[in-house]
C-alpha cells in the first residue's frame, strides 16, 4: 500500500519544527506502525539524510516507550493499541498521515518525534510507592486482599506510563496518570499508611511540573492504550480532599 | 585465569544460611562512603540499587531507556516461581531445586539453585508488601496458577502482566531511594565499557544518548544487570534497544563469559509476516494447556485448515510424546515444530508455522470457557495477524526468547575480574541449559533483593580500594577508546546501513547457531561472521553526528558488539559436542531424535577468555558435580 506521511522534524529542544512530506510507495499491511518508521528510515539513510527519532523498545505495547500522535490522535485511531501494536490494514492505501510527538509543556521535545517525560518519574518518586524496605515483609498471606479490591487494583496498576493521557488531553492533565498510582496503591491494605500524604504530594509534584488540571473532557481515557478508567480520577480526588485536611 | 565458585562447604541446605553468617559486614557508618554503579533498570538491576542504598550505600544507577520502569523485565507475562506450598501439594523448597536442575538439563551449579528455591519465598513477601496486586482468590489470599515442566502449582501471577508488576514494584522502590537521595538516577545513558584499575572493576565509560557526550564514573565496585543477548539473532522476543554490550566489553576486560551457546528458542511465538519484521511477539505458552499444535501429513499442503480432514492432520507432538503431548517441554516443542517446517509441511506465509488448534477445546468446553482463560491472548493474536483464533487456528513458530548463558559468576554472584558482579539474565545464572517459566523473574529479584546486597558488603569491607576519579590514568585511556571507536563507527561512511547487517548476522545465526547446530555449520558460520563483521567495518554507513541523540550509532555501536561475540557463542557450540537442554547437536541424538547428554565429558560449565578480536578463546572448565540430584535422561514420552 501507499501512504503519505507528514513527519514532524526537529533537531533538537530549542530548533524549530515543520512537517516533512515523505512517501512510502511499498508499505504492507501486515506492518506495524513502528516498522513503518523503520522501513521509511531505511529509506532516508540510503538517500543519507536524517533517519527519524522516535522512542520505541519493547514492540508488545507494555515498556510504554513509544508514543506519536496520528492524525491527532495518541497512539492512533485504533481502540486500547499503542503506535507499537498498530497495523496498517487499518488505514486506507493512499491515506495521508500526520505524525507528531506528545505536545505538552511538560514533556519537552528532544528530538523529532521524542519528548523528555521524566516528569513522570518526578511524579512517582514524590509519593507514588509503598516504603516497604527489603527484609521487612510480613508472610504474604497474613494480609489478605479482597478479590474485588486486587482486580480493581490491577486495573489501574495496568497503566504503562506512555503518556497518552497528557497528550489527549486539552489541558495538558496528567491526572489519569496520577489517579492510576494513587488507586492502584490506595486500594490495597499495604497502601493504606502513605494514602493520603502520597495523593498530596503526587498531586503537588504534578503540579509543579506544568500539567494541566483536569476539567473532565475524558479524552484521556479514549486515549489511554490500557483503557484506565477515568473513574480513577473520582477516587483520587477524594482522596486529596481527604489528604488535604488531613 | 582461575575459576574460583567459592561455593561454601557443608550440607547443601545450609550452605547460604551458613555463608551469610561468615562473611564479612561494612559498618553502616561507612557504607555511605562506598559508591556502588548499577548498570540496568530491570528486576535485578532496580532491586539491586534499591536494596543497596537502603542499606546505606551511595548508589548511581544506569539505563538506557528514558525511564527505569521501561527496562524489558516489563513484557514477561506468566509468572514468578516461589516454594511456598499455598496449594498443599507437596511443593518445597527442595522440589522447586529439583524440578529447575532437572529442567536446565543438569548443567547448573546446585548450590546456586538450592538458594534461589530457598530464597522465592521472600520474594514474593517483599513484592506484596510493595503492593504487587497479584491475584488472589475469594478469600482474599494469593492465587497460584500451574507452569510447564513441573507437577505442582506454584507460580504466582499478576494477569498477563506479571513481570510487569514486580518491575514496578522494584521501580518504585528505586523511586523511593532516588527521592532520598540515596541514588542517583542516570536515564538515556549507555554503558560503553568498564574501567579496571589494578585488576579490579572501579568505574564505567557511558555515552549520555541525548547529546553524546561521554563521562567516565569511579566507584569501588559495578553491577552488571543488563539483561541477554537474544537480539543476536535479529529477531527475538526481545526489546528492540536489548543487547549484549556491557557484559561483551566486560568480557574483552577479563570477565570470562559463561555458556555463551545455550539460548533459549521459545515455541509459541507470532510467524514472521516478511521483511519488514523488526520483532516477534511471544504468545504465553499456557496456550498448550488446551490448544493442539498440528501440520498437514503432505508437504506443501495448501488447503486452508478446516478443509484438511482429520485423516489427514499430524498432531506431531501427541504422537510423538504420547505422556506430555502438547506440553512437552519448550526446548523439545520448539525443534519439533523446526523439524516438520523444515520437511515442508509448514503452514502459513513462507511455510514457516505450524498450527495451535483450538477447536477442540471450544466444542468441549465452549466458547466462553475458552475466554475466559485465553481471550486477552486471543485479541493479542488477532490485533497483530487480523485472525479470528476464535475460528481459524492460530498460526505459531519458535522464536529467540532468553538466553540462558552470560558473565560467569561465583557464589557471590562476583565475576572473574575482581569488584564486577552480574546478576540477573546477565549472569550465566541457574537455569544451565534451559530455563523452566516463570524462573526468569524469580532469579532476577532474588540476585538483587537477597544476594547481592549480602555478598557484595563482602567484598567491599575486605578491598583496599585506594580511591580513584576520572582523572586516573586508566580511566582516561578506557575513555579515549571508547570515543575513538565511536568515531571509527562515523567516519566508516560505507554503503550499507546498520540495520542490514544485523539483519544478515541475524539471519546466519540462527540458520547455524539457532533451535539445532551441527560441526560443519557452525564452523561455516565462524568464517561467515569474519567476513561479514570486516564488511561492517569497511561499509557501514552510520550517519548523523556523535554529539546528538542518533539512535544509528547506538545501533551501530551494539551491532559492532555482537559480530564479535557471535563468534564466541558459535566456539562454544562448537566445542559442546553433546546435546543438553536448548543446546542440540545433530550430531548428538539418541535414535528417536531427541537430546543425548555427555555427563562424562560435558558435566561442567564452560567459561570463555577473550584473547582478541578474531582470536581463538581459551576456555576453562568449571566441573559440575552433583551430590543432592541424581544425573538422569529427561524424558518426556
Amino acid at each position: 500500500m501507499k501512504l503519505a506521511l507528514h513527519v514532524w522534524r526537529q533537531a533538537g529542544p530549542i530548533a524549530l519544527g515543520k512537517f516533512v512530506r515523505y512517501d512510502v510507495a511499498d508499505a504492507s499491511p501486515d506492518m506495524s506502525f513502528l516498522e513503518l518508521l523503520d522501513v521509511l528510515n531505511q529509506q532516508l539513510i540510503a538517500r543519507r539524510e536524517e533517519p527519524i527519532a522516535f522512542d520505541h523498545d519493547c514492540r508488545e505495547g507494555i515498556c510504554g516507550a513509544c508514543g506519536i500522535v496520528i492524525n491527532g490522535r495518541p497512539h492512533g485511531p485504533q481502540r486500547a493499541t499503542t503506535a507499537c501494536q498498530l497495523h496498517l490494514r487499518h488505514f486506507a492505501d493512499g491515506a495521508e498521515l500526520w505524525i507528531e510527538p506528545w505536545r505538552a509543556r511538560a514533556f519537552p521535545i528532544v528530538k523529532d518525534l521524542v519528548v523528555d517525560r521524566a516528569a513522570f518519574d518526578r511524579i512517582v518518586q514524590a509519593g507514588g510507592f509503598i516504603t516497604a524496605r527489603t527484609g521487612s515483609a510480613p508472610e504474604a498471606n497474613s494480609i489478605p486482599v479482597p478479590k474485588p479490591a486486587a482486580e480493581l487494583a490491577m486495573d489501574a496498576a495496568a497503566c504503562i506510563g506512555c503518556g497518552a493521557c497528557v497528550a489527549a488531553c486539552p489541558n495538558a492533565s496528567a491526572m489519569l496518570f496520577v489517579a492510576a498510582k494513587v488507586s492502584h496503591l490506595g486500594l490495597l491494605p499495604q497502601g493504606q499508611p502513605e494514602r493520603y500524604t502520597r495523593v498530596v504530594d503526587m498531586v503537588a509534584q504534578m503540579d509543579a511540573e506544568g500539567f494541566g488540571a483536569c476539567t473532565n473532557h475524558g479524552e484521556c481515557m479514549a486515549a489511554c492504550p490500557k483503557e484506565i478508567s477515568i473513574d480513577f480520577i473520582g477516587r483520587l480526588n477524594r482522596d486529596y480532599i481527604k489528604g488535604a485536611f488531613l | 585465569m582461575e575459576l574460583r565458585a567459592h561455593v561454601p562447604a557443608g550440607a547443601l541446605a545450609g550452605k547460604w544460611e551458613r555463608h551469610r553468617a561468615e562473611i564479612r559486614l561494612v559498618n553502616p557508618a561507612n557504607k555511605l562512603k562506598h559508591h556502588v554503579i548499577v548498570v540496568g533498570s530491570g528486576l535485578a538491576g532496580a532491586s539491586a540499587a534499591a536494596s543497596l542504598a537502603e542499606l546505606g550505600y551511595t548508589v548511581s544507577c544506569f539505563c538506557f531507556q528514558d525511564s527505569p520502569r521501561r527496562a524489558h523485565s516489563i513484557a514477561a507475562q506468566g509468572g514468578i516461581n516461589a516454594a511456598k506450598n499455598y496449594q498443599n501439594d507437596g511443593d518445597s523448597v527442595f522440589r522447586l531445586f529439583y524440578d529447575t536442575v532437572k529442567g536446565g538439563d543438569f548443567r547448573s551449579r546446585e548450590a546456586n539453585v538450592y538458594r534461589l528455591a530457598q530464597i522465592s519465598a521472600a520474594i514474593i513477601d517483599q513484592c506484596a508488601a510493595q503492593g504487587v496486586p497479584f491475584a488472589r482468590e475469594y478469600g482474599g489470599l494469593l492465587a497460584n496458577r500451574s507452569f510447564g515442566g513441573v507437577q505442582v502449582s506454584r507460580t504466582f501471577y499478576a494477569r498477563g502482566q506479571t513481570g510487569q508488576q514486580l518491575l514496578l514494584g522494584a521501580y518504585q522502590a528505586l523511586a523511593c531511594q532516588i527521592a532520598a537521595g540515596k541514588v542517583r538516577m542516570y536515564p538515556r545513558t549507555e554503558l560503553l565499557d568498564v574501567v579496571v584499575i589494578d585488576g579490579r572493576a572501579r568505574g564505567i565509560v557511558t555515552r549520555n544518548l541525548v547529546n553524546g557526550k561521554l563521562a567516565t564514573h569511579t566507584g569501588d565496585a559495578v553491577v552488571l544487570a543488563t539483561g541477554g543477548y537474544a537480539n543476536v539473532y535479529y529477531l527475538s522476543t526481545n526489546a528492540k534497544g536489548c543487547n549484549v554490550t556491557a557484559i561483551w566489553r566486560a568480557h574483552k576486560r577479563g570477565a570470562a563469559f559463561a555458556n555463551p551457546c545455550f539460548t533459549q528458542i521459545h515455541p509459541t511465538c507470532i510467524p514472521v509476516t516478511g521483511d519488514h519484521q523488526a520483532k516477534l511477539t511471544l504468545m504465553s505458552e499456557s496456550l498448550r494447556n488446551d490448544g493442539r499444535i498440528w501440520v498437514p501429513q503432505q508437504r506443501r499442503d495448501r488447503r486452508p485448515p478446516d478443509q484438511i480432514p482429520e485423516s489427514e492432520r499430524d498432531y506431531y507432538l501427541e504422537r510423538l510424546y504420547p505422556s506430555f503431548g502438547n506440553l512437552a517441554p519448550r526446548d523439545i516443542a520448539s525443534r519439533r515444530a523446526k523439524e516438520v517446517c523444515d520437511e515442508g509441511r509448514g503452514v502459513g506465509p513462507g511455510g514457516h508455522g505450524v498450527y495451535l488448534d483450538f477447536q477442540d477445546a471450544i466444542r468441549r468446553l465452549g466458547r466462553p470457557v475458552i475466554a475466559e482463560r485465553y481471550g486477552n491472548l486471543f485479541e493479542m493474536y488477532q490485533r497483530i495477524t487480523a485472525e479470528d483464533p476464535y475460528l481459524v487456528p492460530m498460526r505459531i513458530y519458535p522464536a529467540p526468547h532468553y538466553t540462558m548463558g552470560g558473565l560467569w559468576v561465583d557464589y557471590n554472584l562476583m565475576t572473574t575480574v575482581e569488584g564486577l558482579y552480574a546478576i540477573g539474565e546477565a549472569n550465566f545464572s541457574d537455569h544451565g541449559a534451559n530455563r523452566l517459566g516463570a524462573s526468569a523473574l524469580m532469579q532476577g529479584l532474588a540476585d538483587g533483593y537477597f544476594i547481592l546486597p549480602y555478598t557484595i558488603g563482602d567484598y567491599l569491607a575486605q578491598a583496599k580500594l585506594p580511591k580513584v576519579d576520572a582523572g586516573h590514568v586508566a580511566a582516561r585511556q578506557t575513555e579515549a577508546e571508547v570515543g575513538g571507536r565511536t568515531r571509527r563507527l562515523l567516519e566508516v561512511n560505507g554503503h550499507r546501513s546498520v540495520d542490514t547487517f544485523h539483519r544478515a548476522l541475524g539471519r546466519l545465526m540462527w540458520d547455524r547457531c539457532g533451535m539445532s547446530r551441527n560441526a560443519a555449520g557452525l564452523k561455516d558460520a565462524m568464517q561467515r561472521v569474519c567476513v561479514l563483521r570486516e564488511e561492517f567495518w569497511q561499509d557501514v554507513y552510520v550517519g548523523g553526528r556523535g554529539e546528538d541523540l542518533n539512535q544509528s550509532l547506538e545501533h551501530a555501536g551494539r551491532v559492532a558488539d555482537f559480530f564479535e561475540f557471535a563468534e564466541l557463542m558459535c566456539h562454544d557450540a562448537l566445542e559442546r559436542e553433546e546435546s543438553c537442554g536448548c543446546h542440540f547437536r545433530e550430531e548428538y541424538q539418541t535414535p528417536e531424535g531427541e537430546a543425548k547428554r555427555d555427563d562424562g565429558r560435558f558435566s561442567h560449565v564452560a567459561a570463555w577468555e577473550f584473547t582478541g578480536v578474531g582470536q581463538a578463546p581459551v576456555l576453562h572448565r568449571e566441573p559440575l558435580e552433583f551430590e543432592a540430584v541424581h544425573l538422569a535422561q529427561r524424558s518426556y514420552k
